[in-house]
């Protein structure tokens, strides 16, 4: 394979990873403010015909994304209020969801199934796309990826350098910190539990409008499981979540080259790959073994390597939260 | 007073209407008369005796995986890996049956003995991942429900595929001693349809009278003070959920040695998250579990007629069941919806 | 530990720090509490407590458990809400709905686990809730923080992780933030528990530098030797209501007698004390974050009562948690008859005849949603393995009546009154213990039911059992045990005999007296 080829290939990983790296972000941002978002796999099917339908009936790709959009936020907002207004188990109402999002995608798609529809145009950026190695990758995309690369950008920026980016975290970490310091906890929860939702829906339409046209039932079934053990590995940050995507998506393209070579063996461990490493991380998690690892590092490199090594979860992630609880235990 | 009480005995129906009310609303605007929609679900489930069969056919592993769930339900804990449990449960009979040769009276019952030992050690590993190493049992399932899934396509693809060549869509069949005798032409095997109705019962006895039953209960509700009075906490939750993989386990087998005659590549069909979706409505209340594993079954069964007559999509039942759940969920707590009960307990902190 | 944020850019420091910018700023600014009134249900927290402070000026605030030190001062920082009663600062009336309006009003309180994000480092910190800009403005901030700590004399790092420091430090950061923020009332809550002897100074001399400018300085403390140490003035409340209030320097003797009420002395008690050692403990070190023990002796013999005095977080818990198997050993050893159970876990202790009944009823020590005859069953070895109901509700009905429990076998133990539930505590316990380690004996029950529950436990006590327990009821202590000491900060006093002991004395080993 020559460089050309090579660099076609890379620049497809990219775009084949990018709702991934979408949903990751959404989800990212939603633990960050501490609640578990299980219906992913659902609502991205769900959104991912709704996007389809309403883009075919419209003839838009614009009204198709707003509407998966919609979707997302509309199953991240019965999440929500369950979880916060009802005080109900949000992995519970979270599963159901995703099971509800599957049959209703099935359901409400069939009559759509199988038929082209519109898409997203290749839209490549002068100049910057004739950069040797670097152009073809990342400028001579669709839009969709440039979508998805200011999307993490951003998303950094306001977890890492806003006022509000603090707030967020606050929610997920000390809840009664963030009250203490005038944050609405809950309110915060609602509105990133939906722009949260609302991205996961974007991705499911990034598939049926642009990586995998059109609409049949199951269509991008197991992403949105991926997409919740990638925000763990990618220790709820939306770097290294779109980070854990694009590996996930390099592996699968490896798996499948090499199972031209090596028929079953390599696809069944590219295929476990990302469960294994969500185990691991979350083994990571509840051991010391990192510390340890850490200390017997020189201590000029202990910062560097304990930076790009984290993996805890935001403290409060799961747990409800009532302001004027006693604080004091 | 009259009218409370009037209320909060009718509150558990209103989800099942309220369920009904939108899946009619789904058939009219797809043209379809409710009516008709609902009639043709009913007789697709009982028709006539082999549809009903069916209906039993399938209820069957569904009862012995909810029958599982209860008993982790009862310890307080969420077995998402329930879907890989039944895999492995059928992955371990399909290897029995595909490579031992022995006659059926004694390949069979090492066939279900097999599945309920690979479904325990399944779970075993999710709970030990749990207990030990502090993984929470959602993500440990949802994992191992991937690797399990996984696995059963690289055998199907692979070392157990057909003579013919592999088509991803099942292994070899079965010689015909390994399958569970069926009724008729039916998939129903009497045999896996007893084997429920004990385990139902049994687990009814063993939560209600039973010192482990007790345990489990106790550890459920409040771990700590279980643990205060007696209770190992993490050793009765391994064993909660081994109990419930080797059910599990147990149903899975029943999938691959009556309902199909092969491993295929969704051996469990999603009859693992069914039956947690089943516990979710049933609670703890044990014998109800098989009444309402019977209304999802004979949904689902349904549905597949509605397909065939009104060529909607059968998944049509699925969203029944599924808002069903959800708005019991959500809403099921009359108590709470009024603002009665559960009012915020104001403390004052230890000063 | 690990710090989970992304690495932020290391902010350009001022070049040399040598001069601090001069003098903290601030107006003066006049406390008046009127009348304040705090009801839990039938608990009266704060009964129409009226005090006023005057800027400058450190004052104490004292009492026992229960007497309403911290549901005021959270009323006052505006994490509660008064149920009537008036706030006023500076002569207006000031409406403290939530900690982050308190703190714009000049208010701030520093609570025993200050509330920062222990992930985030220490300038994200002090930065969030700042201010209402969007974009971050690290460098005013940093100079800002590092100002104020360079004026107090404290060491900061502002790329440190909230997480690795020690609560010492957490202190410090959170008085900055609050000076920064405009405080001029700052409130401290028990700040001295859990921090070095170091610290201490540290945070004593900062203390006292806030009150020279003209800062309000409220210690809730029940450190005596502290208080008397740091404070201009002192309040002690009592039951909820301010009962007295002293200049420093004051005797201890009249402090001790404003906290605590007078108990009458007894008569000696017959003494059921046996000559073989039931407990030993030899260099126990227990170590929590918070809290730590440090090389303690103890001796309880059979048949002897041993009370443990002390405020709520002293270390009394700590010490019958680690006893009972509950908590790890961080040094030291525990003999149970004679034998060395330092290793053993909880349930092996259990079966050898330890016992500990925890103070709380529904949280640690009865399952809600079971039934008195399934918790008897659970308590109970077991025999075979189904649960023979008929044998156990005979039991549990036995059990009814001799401990006088209002309920049935059936009944579930969250529908029983808090005095049943404690009854039934007591119900659960086997016969032939050894030990029992208790919490709070008699915690919410009446007199008369105390009285019988006593009767019970001294029952034990003639068969050779050793009781171990804590109270907040200085009468119950000197009227039921043989011998009692105090803890304070994780160190426990001498031990004194019942008989001969007063409230005075008690008050003043509670207070720190070794």
């Amino acid at each position: 394979m020559n460089e050309t080829e090579l660099v076609r290939v890379l620049a497809s990983i990219v775009l084949q990873a990018t709702p991934l790296m979408i949903a990751v972000c959404g989800e990212t941002i939603t633990e960050r403010a501490g609640i578990v978002n299980l219906s992913l796999d659902g609502t991205m099917l769900l959104a991912a015909m709704a996007g389809f339908v309403a883009g075919y009936l419209s003839d838009s790709v614009w009204v198709g994304f707003l509407a998966a959009a919609g979707v997302g936020a509309l199953f991240s907002f019965i999440l929500a209020f369950g979880s916060i207004r009802l005080r109900k188990d949000q992995y519970a109402i979270g599963f159901v969801l995703t099971l509800l999002g599957d049959d209703l995608s099935a359901f409400l798609g069939q009559n759509y199934t199988r038929i082209p529809g519109p898409h997203v145009v290749h839209l490549g950026i002068p100049f910057l796309r004739d950069i040797p190695l670097l152009g073809p990758l990342f400028f001579d995309q669709d839009p969709l990826v440039y979508f998805a690369f200011v999307l993490i950008g951003v998303t950094w920026w306001w977890l890492f350098r806003t006022q509000p980016g603090l707030r967020l975290r606050s929610a997920g970490e000390r809840p009664e910190t963030g009250f203490a310091r005038g944050v609405n906890v809950n309110r915060l929860r609602y509105v990133y539990t939906l722009i949260g939702g609302a991205l996961v829906g974007l991705a499911g339409a990034a598939y049926s409008l642009d990586i995998k046209l059109g609409w049949s039932e199951g269509h991008t079934r197991g992403l949105g499981w991926i997409a919740l053990a990638i925000v763990i590995f990618g220790g709820w940050s939306p770097l290294r979540g779109a980070l854990g995507a694009l590996l996930f998506g390099a592996s699968k393209a490896l798996a499948a080259a090499l199972q031209r070579a090596f028929p079953q063996v390599s696809v069944v461990a590219f295929n476990v790959t990302p469960w294994v490493l969500m185990i691991g991380v979350l083994l990571l998690v509840g051991s010391d073994v990192t510390e340890r690892l850490v200390a017997l590092i020189p201590a000029r490199f202990r910062t560097q390597v304990r930076h790009v090594l984290r993996v805890t979860p935001p403290r409060a992630l799961g747990k409800p939260f009532t302001p004027g609880e006693s604080i004091e235990k | 007073m009259n009218r409370e009480r009037l209320l909060r005995g009718i509150w558990p129906v209103v989800p099942v209407v309220a369920a009904l009310i939108v899946t009619g609303l789904l058939l009219a605007a797809f043209g379809v008369s409710p009516l008709d929609g609902f009639g043709a679900m009913l007789q697709g489930a009982f028709g006539d005796p082999t549809r009903t069969l069916s209906v039993l056919a399938f209820w069957v592993p569904m009862t012995l995986a909810a029958s599982g769930l209860v008993v982790t339900l009862t310890a307080g804990l969420w077995n998402i890996g329930v879907e890989g449990q039944i895999v492995m449960g059928a992955v371990a009979a399909s290897g029995l049956a595909l490579k031992l040769d022995a006659p059926r009276g004694v390949l069979i019952p090492l066939e279900l003995l097999a599945a309920m030992v690979a479904g325990a050690l399944w779970a075993g590993l999710a709970g030990i991942l749990k207990t030990r190493g502090k993984v929470h049992e959602i993500f440990g399932g949802l994992a191992l429900n991937g690797v399990a899934i996984i696995a059963t396509n690289y055998l199907i693809s692979g070392p157990w595929q057909p003579p013919e060549g592999g088509t991803f869509r099942g292994t070899a069949p079965f010689p015909a001693q390994a399958m569970l005798p069926l009724y008729g032409e039916s998939r129903l095997s009497p045999l896996s349809f007893l084997i429920a109705l004990v385990v139902v019962i049994g687990v009814y006895l063993v939560l209600r009278g039973t010192y482990p039953g007790l345990r489990l209960k106790g550890l459920g509700k409040n771990p700590r003070s279980a643990f205060l009075l007696g209770v190992s906490s993490e050793r009765e939750a391994l064993l909660a959920m081994m109990a419930c993989g080797a059910l599990a386990g147990l149903g899975g087998a029943v999938r691959v040695l009556s309902w199909f005659d092969s491993l295929r590549q969704s051996i469990s069909g999603g009859i693992g998250y069914l039956a947690l979706m089943v516990v979710m409505l049933a609670g703890f209340r044990v014998l109800l579990l098989p009444l309402i594993t019977l209304f999802f079954s004979a949904v689902l069964s349904g549905s597949i007629t509605l397909q065939l007559r009104t060529q909607l999509h059968s998944s049509l039942g699925g969203i029944l069941t599924g808002v069903l759940v959800l708005l019991v969920l959500m809403f099921g707590d009359l108590r709470q919806l009024t603002g009665r009960a559960s009012g915020a307990k104001e403390e004052p902190a230890d000063e | 530990m690990l710090c989970k944020e992304e690495s932020v850019p290391q902010v350009a420091l001022l070049p040399n720090v040598q001069a601090c910018p001069s003098g903290l700023v601030g107006g003066k600014m006049q406390v008046s509490l009127q009348n304040i009134r705090k009801y839990f249900g039938a608990v009266r927290a704060n009964d129409g407590i009226s005090l006023t402070l005057a800027p400058g000026r450190i004052y104490g605030l004292l009492g026992e458990n229960g007497a309403g030190k911290s549901t005021l001062m959270k009323i006052l920082s505006g994490y509660h809400k008064a149920d009537s009663g008036r706030i006023e600062l500076d002569g207006r009336r000031a409406n403290l709905g939530s900690p982050a309006d308190a703190l714009a009003s000049g208010v701030g309180m520093i609570y025993q686990d200050p509330l920062d994000i222990p992930a985030m480092r220490v300038l994200d910190n002090f930065l969030l809730g700042r201010d209402a800009k969007v974009v971050l403005s690290r460098t005013t901030a940093a100079k800002a923080l590092l100002d104020q700590a360079c004026k107090m004399g404290f060491h900061i790092e502002l790329e440190a992780c909230i997480e690795t420091l020690t609560l010492g430090e957490r202190q410090q950061l959170e008085l900055l933030r609050l000076l920064s923020l405009g405080a001029e009332v700052f409130i401290l809550d028990e700040p001295t528990t859990g921090i070095s002897a170091e610290q201490k100074e540290s945070l004593f001399s900062s203390l006292r530098k806030l009150s020279e400018e003209g800062k309000t300085v409220i210690l809730v403390s029940h450190k005596l030797p502290e208080v008397q140490e740091l404070c201009h003035q002192v309040f002690v409340l009592r039951r909820g209501k301010l009962v007295g209030q002293a200049d420093i320097p004051c005797p201890t003797e009249q402090l001790v007698r404003m906290m605590f009420e007078e108990v009458p002395s007894r008569q000696k008690r017959r003494s059921l004390v046996r000559p073989e050692a039931a407990l030993d403990l030899h260099g126990l070190a227990v170590s929590t974050e918070r809290l730590q023990i440090k090389d303690m002796d103890l001796q309880v013999r059979a048949g002897e009562v041993f009370g443990l005095a002390g405020l709520e977080g002293s270390g009394q818990r700590l010490l019958l948690q680690a006893c009972a198997g509950l908590l790890p050993l961080a040094g030291g050893r525990i003999w149970l008859a004679g034998q060395d159970v330092s290793r053993w876990s909880y349930h092996r202790r259990r079966d050898k005849g330890v016992a500990y009944v925890p103070s709380g009823r529904l949280e640690e020590g009865l399952v809600a949603g079971l039934s008195l005859m399934e918790h008897v069953a659970l308590a109970s070895p077991q025999r075979g393995l189904v649960v023979d109901r008929r044998f156990f509700t005979q039991e549990t009905q036995a059990r009814i009546d001799h401990y006088r429990i209002v309920g049935r076998p059936e009944t579930r133990v969250e529908a029983l009154s808090g005095g049943n539930q404690q009854r039934s505590l007591y119900a659960l316990l086997r016969e032939d213990l050894r030990l029992i380690l208790i919490e709070h004996p008699t915690r919410g029950l009446d007199v008369r039911s105390a009285e019988w529950i006593w009767e019970l436990l001294l029952r034990r006590v003639e068969q050779g059992t050793a009781i171990l327990f804590a109270s907040a009821d200085l009468d119950e202590l000197i009227e039921r045990s043989d011998r009692i000491a105090a803890f304070s900060g994780g160190v426990m006093s001498r031990a004194v005999a019942a008989s001969e002991t007063s409230a005075d004395e008690l008050g003043r080993l509670i207070g720190g007296e070794r």
